[in-house]
């Protein structure tokens, strides 16, 4: 894609509590404004055609495959990514749950794979495995056969596994 | 023995960067100056380049091109045979290989750069499977397309077949699978003024790419510096790959002077990085009227792609697995990779294990249906045993608990009653179901001399902060490498596990404790780490420091004095071979492994009779791995692996048009997801391994071993039907349920076990 065709254009929006204006160009992905523009690299780049869930944020409190954003839309939005889900000197709950667990192994599907654990328990704050199977269906990992993920996801939900 | 830090699970090292979005990958790294690098392949399969030319439209000027003319050291990525080139020179043997690198400071003008340099080729015949190889109508490698062969050998096979009351043959089929680590294959390469030159990136083995390095640049090694970024994934994938494109972004970087990145996206990955050889391996079996195997001739051939890379160790692997964890009186086993114009596969978990035990254990199911045996009884006669040899010869000084994690086995899949009961469900269903069982065995490090050549050097420092830090090469991309060296070196010196830290793995600062491949971290990386934290507690004790009673405390305190006495407290401690450990590289025997991990699964599925399509209902994976370090990293090696493998066998097809991959993408090469794999129950045997650090073995290749053929045969006992190639997908299933029954050709199987019979 030769965005040097178009021009930048000014896109506001807010990120983790914080608002930025970027100057961009329209087409250019979310997620390449996201670790580019403000140096937010914990969304990552697995496969470019929302396959495989790891460049996941939240986008207005959906789930998205940043990717596949141009970032016109998200002009006045709200986005929350991995950087603004820890607190200042704890982690959520969710992030606990995945190191006790061991839902993390190499790490880089991890940002992708809480974040969309953010967006299922708010969805089924008690989800049964078969609820937690499809809502991390969108997010592929390669390392651990999901098992301990979903351990992690249930232990976030406050039920023991 | 009692251990406090070791066996307990302890948060992974760097989980929380991970957890955070704080672990810097090499896609999040930048340096000032920066520009990006791309590649340009070839389109063809086979042939001479006779023309290159920059096409219209593109500022050519703003690019930093290389070709192979710029390579100021020897055009070769130096591995074993080093027949493969950094960058084709006049001709190509494969779709995909490199031929010229561009650089430019703007990332998104590279795709049409690389998309406006035109070749012409002037096309040679060309190979693409094993069999179009072996016929050598066209020799595209060496003198006979051959990368390596070899012949292991025990008994007297030809002797046996007159003894056998059954006599038992097969073939069987594996597909090249795609490692699909989920961050694809990365570098940064930075060349100084000085004739120095950096590379950070994503992968396994700094030394490999470091010596690969040297090669290509000419410079003197002590001027490479190769650093580990952290790595999202590698399953072999990033053993030997990294080295070539290092070469290219240290290439560009020379020439052009800045710092280059160069990240592949999923579809370049996919297409021209390595994957797991393709294989064939034929079976004759003989086997006595009690069910005794009498012996084994075994064909075990793989497709070792354009260049030889690793052909020859993956092909070394894969022969000595080839006979499985049984008692063979006598075996021949005889191999052969061959080259093929198809990118270089390369290493993959299990490193050719997978292919032969695929094999072996689909080949065991169907001996066992010829002659009219259950397939876990068959299985228990043959057993290897303590005190019994392997294929090589190796007498097993261990215990070995088969026996008992079998019958564990059964009891936990309730084999027995849901075998019965299926069997009658069957005949009254569209939903056929069936359980079939997988033993096998992987051995844990290098092959036979291979250990004593890597001479492993490992060590421990005090650092200015109060603590304790390893030293190794030996790197993390998820297995959890960080955490259980830690662990290890705490345990060692009774320290707590937060005392210890390890360092980024760094060329210039890390000693070479070799690749980070063959399930040799824990076993023999983490028996070095030990020896050289006592060795370290030696010192300090023999300065006066240290009190031999002296506890944690006393212990760190002491580490201080010690450097403000002296400056630093560093310990190495290199490789020692464990006791009686012989190998002979000429006739293939002896020793092949100083211990092996062993296990046995079983998975349970229902084939669906209307789509033809598999669910795997449960999966029971037991295995002996020594001692556990980790629990919870144990369990998601096991679980991970066998993820991974159900995805071999049920799932992942790389379908090939002229040697190059056409579906390389995520959205047409399927891997397992959230949904599609069943509850996978991990259970661990442990028998501690004398010469481990505390008792651990290798673990991590182990679990790729056996869910292909444990599933295959479940199959086989659903549908009543064989089948003897993987991947096994539902337009397989559909073609093997729906072939024409008139007339069926008697199964080779059953005519020779006649003819045995007789």
């Amino acid at each position: 894609m030769n965005t040097n065709m178009a021009s930048r254009q000014e896109v506001s929006f807010t990120v983790n509590g914080e608002p930025h204006t970027v100057s961009v160009f329209p087409m250019e992905r979310l997620l390449d404004v996201l670790r580019n523009e403000l140096g937010l690299t914990g969304a990552k780049e697995g496969c470019g055609e929302g396959e495989c869930g790891s460049c996941s944020v939240l986008m207005n409190g959906e789930l998205v495959n940043s990717c596949l954003v141009p970032v016109l839309q998200a002009q006045g939005a709200t986005l929350c990514t991995i950087e603004g889900l820890a607190g200042e000197n704890s982690l959520h709950p969710i992030q606990q749950a995945f190191l006790k667990c061991g839902g993390a192994q190499c790490g880089i599907c991890t940002p992708g794979m809480v974040m969309a654990t953010v967006q299922l328990l708010r969805r089924h704050p008690s989800p049964t495995l078969e609820q937690v199977r499809e809502g991390l269906g969108g997010n592929l990992c390669r390392c651990t056969g999901y098992s301990r993920i979903f351990n992690a996801v249930l232990e976030a939900a406050g039920q023991q596994t | 023995m009692q251990t406090r830090v070791v066996g307990a699970p302890v948060p992974r090292k760097e989980g929380v960067a991970k957890l955070t979005g704080q672990a810097r990958y090499i896609d999040d790294l930048s340096l000032p100056g920066m520009i990006f690098g791309a590649t340009v392949r070839s389109s063809i399969a086979r042939g001479a380049i006779e023309e290159v030319r920059f096409g219209e439209g593109i500022p050519w000027h703003e690019f930093t091109i290389v070709t192979a003319k710029d390579i100021p050291g020897r055009n070769v990525v130096a591995l074993i045979l080093n027949d493969q080139p950094c960058l084709a020179d006049g001709f190509v043997n494969h779709p995909e290989e490199p031929i010229l690198l561009l650089a430019h400071p703007d990332r998104h003008v590279l795709a049409s750069a690389v998309a406006a340099v035109k070749i012409t080729y002037k096309a040679s015949p060309s190979v693409h499977t094993i069999e179009e190889s072996e016929r050598r109508d066209v020799i595209i490698w060496g003198e006979d397309n051959i990368f390596k062969s070899f012949r292991m050998e025990k008994g007297d096979v030809d002797q046996a077949w007159k003894d056998a009351a059954w006599i038992v043959e097969g073939e069987y089929h594996t597909g090249a699978q795609e490692q699909l680590y989920i961050e694809p294959n990365g570098v940064i390469a930075q060349a100084g003024l000085d004739g120095s030159l950096t590379v950070w990136g994503s992968m396994q083995c700094p030394f490999y790419m470091h010596k690969a390095l040297v090669a290509i640049t000419g410079l003197p090694p002590e001027n490479v510096r190769v650093i580990q970024s952290e790595t999202g994934g590698a399953f072999g994938g990033k053993e030997e790959y990294p080295s070539i494109l290092a070469g290219h972004a240290a290439l560009l970087a020379m020439k052009s002077g800045r710092p280059v990145k160069m990240i592949y996206d999923r579809m370049e990955d996919m297409a021209a990085t390595t994957k797991r050889h393709p294989s064939r391996t034929r079976h004759r079996t003989a086997v006595s009227a009690d069910g005794k195997l009498l012996a084994a001739e075994i064909e075990f051939v793989t497709d070792g792609g354009a260049y030889a890379t690793l052909s020859s160790t993956v092909l070394s692997r894969g022969t000595i697995h080839a006979g499985g964890p049984y008692n063979w009186p006598n075996i021949r086993v005889t191999s052969k990779s061959y080259a093929t114009n198809t990118p270089p596969h390369g290493a993959f978990r299990g490193f050719g294990a997978p292919q032969s035990l695929f094999a072996m254990e689909r080949h065991m199911d169907v001996v066992a249906k010829t002659i009219g045996m259950a397939p876990d009884e068959f299985r228990r006669r043959n057993l290897l045993r303590q005190g019994m040899s392997t294929a090589t010869n190796q007498v097993i000084r261990d215990p070995i608990v088969m026996d008992k994690m079998l019958e564990r086995a059964l009891e936990l899949t309730d084999y027995h009653a849901k075998t019965s009961r299926f069997a009658e469900q069957n005949t009254k269903s569209s939903q056929k179901k069936g359980l079939g069982i997988a033993a096998f065995l992987h051995g844990s490090g290098f092959t036979g001399s291979g250990e004593r050549y890597l001479n492993s050097l490992v060590g421990v420092e005090a650092t200015a902060t109060g603590g304790l830090r390893v030293l190794v090469s030996s790197t993390e991309f998820g297995q959890g490498t960080n955490t259980i060296l830690c662990q290890i070196a705490a345990e060692t010196l009774g320290l707590e596990y937060e005392d210890v830290c390890i360092a980024q793995v760094d060329t210039s600062t890390c000693p070479n404790s070799g690749p980070t491949v063959a399930s040799r971290t824990a076993m023999i990386i983490g028996k070095i780490v030990q020896t050289a934290a006592l060795q370290m507690k030696q010192t300090l004790i023999e300065s006066g420091l240290l009190q031999p009673t002296g506890g944690r405390a006393e212990f760190l305190a002491a580490c201080q004095a010690y450097r403000k006495q002296f400056g630093e407290l560093k310990s190495y401690s290199r490789y020692e071979a464990a006791p009686n450990i012989f190998w002979n590289d000429e006739t293939y025997s002896g020793e092949a492994y100083p211990a092996y991990a062993w296990a046995v699964y079983v998975a349970e599925v229902t084939v669906d009779t209307l789509t033809y399509s598999v669910t795997l209902d449960d999966f029971v994976a037991l295995q002996e791995i020594g001692k556990v370090l980790h629990p919870v990293l144990a369990g998601g090696q096991i679980e991970g692996g066998v993820a991974q493998a159900i995805g071999y066998a049920l799932y992942e097809k790389v379908i090939w048009k002229d040697g190059r991959m056409i579906n390389n993408q995520m959205t047409n090469y399927i891997m397992p997801t959230a949904v599609d794999l069943p509850p996978i129950r991990v259970y661990f045997e442990e028998v501690p391994y004398q010469y481990g650090p505390y008792g651990a073995k290798g673990i991590g290749e182990l679990p790729m071993d056996g869910p292909a053929p444990a599933i295959l045969n479940a199959v086989a006992q659903a549908t009543g039907v064989e089948f003897h190639s993987i991947p096994l997908l539902p337009e397989d299933i559909f073609r093997g349920l729906t072939a024409q029954p008139e007339r069926p050709p008697e199964p080779l199987e059953v005519a020779l076990a006649a003819k045995g019979s007789q």
